[in-house]
């Protein structure tokens, strides 16, 4: 049985777009119905493969956003200009529109509910993603680990999911710290400035709380969070780390 | 293309799943050059080098090389000494 799921995981099946929500100028949500699919774990991934008129086919993993728990499926995708699947996926992609998906894939960058807390969640952009599925796995499951999430953003403009970030922060046991790196609003009560060794000093818990930290985003910053927080004596191991990049897009 | 991209292994899982059946981003694997031992999502992938190639996170040697050419996969092993992988339940 667990073969049939795993081969069921493994092949490419077609998803319908349910719904295509737009979350900043560049980044949209969408909402996948795929008959057939295997419920994932908070912070796995997805395959999508696009496939041209000519046969040539491009295939791109993203992070799924929504919880298991909330029953539905949702990738959340930035677009990079230079791109050859993104721009199709946030500008031409539609209620309706079809593609196809494997998955769900990747154990590594996984948070269940009996793994509980306390957590660290730490995200620049788009690296958000499996970050929220985590909280909204933590939120639908009712589970009281403590958690805190670090985010990073170039402008308030790009801040992904900021409504209901402002609720889940307001839940018992849910901290949220965001910080923007190309200058702050007026009004704006968070941080500025890239996350670094002081930013995790202040908002990491103690070493010995033994929590675990994801850390998620560009590879710079999932190089520096991580070095960072070993600095800070964490134990290399209770941290997970998962890097995104223009791999063409 | 940029070929200074470099990711991590969790890139690989489509693949990895693909030819090993196997959720091998947790396998375990050793590097023969410095004996770092680790999860495969661990080590820096460059996806964008012909295929992707795979490093050590400990020593930066190349571990293993997968490229796609004409409906078939070829993967070298390099510096790759071993992978310890969790038997199904």
């Amino acid at each position: 049985m667990a073969r049939a799921a795993l081969q069921r995981r493994l092949s490419w099946q077609v998803a319908e777009v349910v719904e295509s929500i737009a979350e900043t100028a560049r980044v949209r949500s969408l909402v996948l119905d795929a008959p057939g699919w295997t419920a994932h774990r908070a912070g796995q991934h997805l395959d999508i493969r696009l496939t041209a008129e000519d046969g040539y086919q491009a295939v791109r993993s993203y992070s799924i956003a929504s919880a298991p728990a909330e029953g539905k499926l949702a990738v959340t995708v930035e677009r990079l200009d230079d791109g050859e699947v993104s721009p199709y996926l946030v500008d031409e992609l539609r209620a309706g529109d079809k593609i196809e998906v494997r998955g769900p894939i990747g154990g590594y960058f996984v948070w269940e509910a009996p793994l509980g807390g306390p957590l660290l969640l730490v995200g620049g952009g788009s690296g958000i993603v499996p970050l929220m599925a985590i909280l909204r796995q933590r939120a639908a499951v009712g589970s009281d680990a403590a958690v805190h999430l670090l985010a990073s953003w170039r402008t308030a403009d790009d801040i992904i999911y900021a409504a209901e970030l402002e609720r889940l922060g307001a839940l018992d046991g849910v901290e949220i710290t965001q910080t923007l790196t190309r200058g702050t609003p007026a009004g704006w009560s968070g941080r500025s400035g890239r996350i670094d060794r002081t930013m995790l000093a202040d908002v990491a818990w103690a070493p010995d709380a033994a929590g675990l930290s994801f850390v998620c985003g560009p590879t710079g910053l999932v190089e520096a969070v991580a070095t960072a927080l070993v600095d800070l004596g964490h134990a290399a191991a209770q941290i997970k780390t998962e890097r995104f990049g223009p791999t063409g897009g | 293309m940029d070929t200074d991209v470099v990711l991590d292994g969790n890139v690989l899982a489509g693949v990895f799943g693909e030819l090993f059946q196997h959720d091998m981003t947790i396998a375990r694997g050793m590097c023969r050059e410095c004996g770092l031992s680790g999860p495969l999502a661990e080590m820096r992938v460059y996806p964008e080098a012909p295929g992707a190639v795979a490093r050590c996170p400990g020593c930066d040697a190349v571990l293993f090389t997968i490229v796609k050419n004409g409906g078939r996969y070829w993967m070298g092993f390099d510096r790759l000494r071993c992978l310890e992988i969790r038997a199904a339940d």
